[in-house]
């Protein structure tokens, strides 16, 4: 009894440290950063489309903003392979997440980190770990969408 | 003066983002798994290209619209091509972006070094 008793005090105090060891990300200005930088890289996008459209006016909007989204694509591999779209991420948690840059950190920050492994087993398998799931679901539920048009 | 736009309403939709980390603290890929259905969801009811209209890129540069274009792709070949535009529709309209995610991240892998490794 004594001996599960000790064990259980320790477990304790063992939760307890690891409760305080965790980084604590403070809400309000978390929040606030990545309303910032989720900002920006929005309207670096709206730059970069209105870039495209004013030196091609005759593009169609859908190619404009296909182009607009390869280039931020672009930016955010490069940004990862040397090193600064993770310093970023750190300061906006969210705000380098959801837009398509945080995508393209997706893929290439495990093909990067897994580059040691070889280029089919390292690159080229684990650049999907994250983009996997997110294209599964997209290409499933647009596949259904489409079904359903199809009877409406 | 629609950058003010793009800005508050990219920076919203990031927030939210954000607020799912802080509440739930889930991972990268449920938050890009969640706004990707979230996209296909508002393209599927329609809602999508209102909000696309006066949003821009607000709306258009987070993954929400990668879920859109590609549920606007399935609905699209359906209308044009029937049950193969289904299966065709929506990964021809995001080719482009998946092509450039996986070419980039290819090259640039085989450039650049891990940063956290050394």
């Amino acid at each position: 009894m004594d001996k599960m008793m000790e064990e259980k005090k320790r477990n304790e105090a063992y939760a307890k440290y690891v409760q305080a060891k965790i980084p604590k990300t403070k809400a309000w200005p978390s929040l606030f950063n990545s309303f910032l930088v989720g900002g920006i890289i929005c309207c670096i996008g709206q730059g970069i489309n209105d870039l495209i459209l004013l030196w091609f006016p005759n593009m169609a909007e859908q190619s404009a903003w296909a182009y607009t989204l390869i280039v931020l694509i672009f930016i955010a591999s490069f940004l990862t392979g040397i090193g600064v779209y993770d310093k970023i991420g750190k300061f906006a948690g969210g705000g380098s997440i959801v837009p398509i840059t945080g995508f393209s950190n997706s893929i290439t920050s495990p093909a990067l980190e897994f580059k040691h492994e070889g280029v089919i087993y390292g690159i080229c398998v684990k650049m999907f770990t994250i983009a996997g799931p997110v294209i599964v679901v997209g290409v499933v539920a647009s596949f259904l969408v489409g079904v359903v048009y199809l009877f409406i | 003066m629609y950058y003010l736009w793009v800005f508050l309403i990219g920076g919203f939709i990031c927030m939210l983002g954000q607020v799912l980390i802080i509440y739930t603290n889930i991972t990268s890929a449920r938050i890009l798994v969640t706004f990707v259905i979230i996209g296909v969801l508002l393209q599927a009811f329609g809602i999508f290209d209102p909000i696309s209209e006066f949003a821009r890129a607000g709306i258009n540069v987070p993954i929400i619209g990668f879920g859109a274009s590609l549920a606007k792709g399935a609905i699209s070949g359906v209308q044009s091509k029937g049950l193969l535009g289904a299966f065709t529709g929506g990964l021809e309209a995001t080719a482009g972006g998946i092509v450039a995610a996986i070419f980039f991240a290819f090259v640039f892998s085989l450039i650049f070094k891990s940063k956290t490794k050394s």
